[in-house]
């Protein structure tokens, strides 16, 4: 069975003065999948996908969405995608029935408004639907920005960091959202600053970093890639050498040191270690333990394992890459 | 209907309705022109003699174009909004015509005009303003000047895209304020130093409002003037031709080009 790529890009270049933002990005998506394309800011995200959705054109390179030549049938492409992002947005003036009417009248949907309340109930907007959308929250904007690249059920939907700068409780419902489209098929391209959200919501993951893809994988192949960090905060320097031995002895791996602190930590791709066993292990070697803990692989550990350094870091998460660029 | 009509009037719609949203700037635009009238018309009209004219009935016509010129400011204040709040993005990724946005946004804003050019006709005509020509004189009068704004609509547009910032459109839209005053929208050019009254006989503003009144019979085209007042209805008809010919092809392109 041959695999049809929704999402096809080769080599696909774009400068702005002298940053080079993307340099040469090749991904391919599945049809039906969802691909995480994870990565700092300024690694490229938001140019790849302003590219990859018309809203620019790349210097190099080529892509194929749903089928169609980027540059040459950008009219065919942006009737089959549905684009939420950081950079889009929905309009603050009209309240968000209008708006998805709106969007839903020009997709050229039938039954404009039926379809709007049909979206505003699903993503729970049907209270707040006839107040100007400036009013709403950032979690409520965010549903609705997405109600909004849904009006016609598009083929390819890409996600622009779609819960940066959401709190926690905000970001279930539209990861929740996400789920039940792909369920029905969609073909979904989301980029996230947060491994957490790729492991969630991704089939396959491509590591982005300066401009290039890094690795691509799946969540679970790049987690065990890297591995659980594991760390514990002893009483006095002394018992640090003993803890460290232990670390060694469980883990296999070299453990580095935290000597403020009186920490000593180690990586470990080892699914059995799990903290009883780790406190058990150090209590009886006599270690005087005061912390311990399993910590799941971060971005950044990602980052140094793969790319060897940190990605390109950044002050400013919320900031639009090219602009912190 | 063809697609960019189609596409033009559902953002025509959404102009109109997302000014009914906001009721309050819809009031306070009126009453801009309408207390410029009351100032202007008493403060300074007691110390201006205007030749074969009553100051308020020459001063009704030049505001209804200063108004207008202000298309400008409303233009690019809207697009640049649009672009920094990120919905032309959003529009930009729908299979929606690229001339529609701006034509849409530029035709509500006539209609929007049109409806506010009633209130101030009507103080206009309490501080003794009158159609003093013929009724199809006035008819015209009416649509040079809706076509005058129509045309500022769209440098507005043009330069709101070229900002993309609301905060700069706002600072550079307060600067056009100061285009009326070089132009015969509130004074008579006809006492100005001579390089002062060419440049101003050469802004579109002079030949729109010297056409107005000539068009409501409020006061006779100056002696002498700079070719676009003598002939100041083809002149006006000259210059929105011009305006319209640079600018809504910049503007469909600056709209197409998006940010980079």
């Amino acid at each position: 069975m041959t695999t049809t790529y929704t999402v096809l890009s080769e080599g696909l270049e774009k400068r702005f003065g002298d940053v080079r933002a993307l340099r040469g990005l090749d991904l391919a998506v599945a049809e039906g999948t969802v691909c995480g394309v994870l990565g700092p800011n300024g690694a490229g995200k938001t140019t790849a996908v302003r590219l990859l959705t018309t809203l620019l054109r790349p210097d190099a390179g080529s892509a194929r969405i749903a089928g169609h030549d980027l540059v040459r049938e950008a009219a065919a492409v942006r009737r089959r995608i549905g684009v939420t992002g950081q950079d889009t947005s929905i309009d603050g003036d009209l309240t968000g029935r209008q708006n998805l009417r709106l969007f839903a009248r020009l997709h050229r949907v039938r039954g404009a408004a039926a379809r709007a309340a049909e979206l505003l109930d699903r993503f729970g907007l049907t209270e707040a639907a006839d107040r100007p959308a400036s009013g709403y929250s950032g979690g409520m904007r965010r549903r609705l920005d997405l109600a909004a690249s849904l009006v016609r059920r598009p083929e390819v939907l890409f996600l622009d960091e779609p819960t940066t700068g959401l709190d926690p409780a905000s970001r279930t419902p539209v990861w929740d959202a996400v789920r039940e489209l792909t369920g029905e098929g969609t073909t979904v391209l989301l980029t996230t600053q947060y491994l957490e959200e790729a492991d969630r919501l991704a089939d396959d993951i491509a590591l982005v970093d300066r401009g290039r893809v890094a690795h691509t994988g799946t969540p679970a192949g790049l987690k065990s890639l890297v591995g659980t960090h594991v760390e514990v905060v002893v009483a006095d320097a002394d018992a640090l050498v003993t803890a460290a031995g232990v670390l060694d002895r469980l883990t296999g791996a070299e453990p580095s040191f935290d000597r403020e602190r009186n920490a000593v930590g180690a990586v470990t791709g080892d699914p059995t270690l799990t903290l009883p066993r780790l406190v058990r292990t150090l209590d009886a070697a006599g270690v005087p333990l005061l912390d311990a803990s399993l910590r799941p692989p971060t971005l950044d550990d990602v980052f140094l394992r793969l790319v060897g350094g940190p990605g390109t870091p950044s002050d400013h998460p919320a900031e639009d890459e090219e602009r912190a660029a | 209907m063809s697609t960019w009509a189609y596409d033009g009037t559902a953002m025509f719609g959404r102009q109109l309705r997302r000014m009914r949203n906001n009721p309050g700037l819809l009031v306070l635009t009126q009453t801009m022109p309408v207390s410029m009238l009351l100032f202007f018309g008493y403060v300074f009209g007691s110390a201006l003699a205007v030749p074969g004219a009553e100051y308020r009935s020459f001063l009704v016509p030049g505001l209804l174009v200063a108004t207008a010129s202000g298309g400008v400011m409303t233009g690019m204040f809207q697009s640049a909004q649009d672009v920094h709040r990120g919905v032309t993005d959003r529009l930009r990724t729908l299979p929606v015509s690229r001339a529609a946005v701006p034509v849409g946004q530029a035709a509500a804003d006539v209609v929007v005009t049109a409806a506010g050019t009633v209130p101030f006709l009507l103080v206009g005509l309490a501080v003794g303003w009158r159609v003093e020509g013929s009724a199809l004189g006035a008819v015209g009068a009416v649509a040079l000047l809706l076509l005058f704004r129509f045309a500022c609509v769209w440098i507005g547009i043009f330069l709101g895209l070229l900002t993309r910032n609301e905060e700069a459109a706002g600072q550079l839209g307060g600067a056009t304020f100061l285009l009326p005053l070089l132009s015969s929208a509130y004074i008579p050019t006809e006492g100005l130093p001579d390089g002062l009254r060419t440049v101003a006989e050469w802004n579109p503003i002079s030949a729109v409002a010297t056409a107005l009144r000539d068009l409501f019979g409020n006061a006779p085209v100056p002696e002498g003037a700079a070719w676009p007042v003598a002939h100041p209805v083809a002149g006006s008809l000259g210059w929105c031709a011009v305006l319209l010919a640079v600018f809504v092809p910049l503007a469909v392109r600056q709209y197409a080009r998006g940010k980079r």
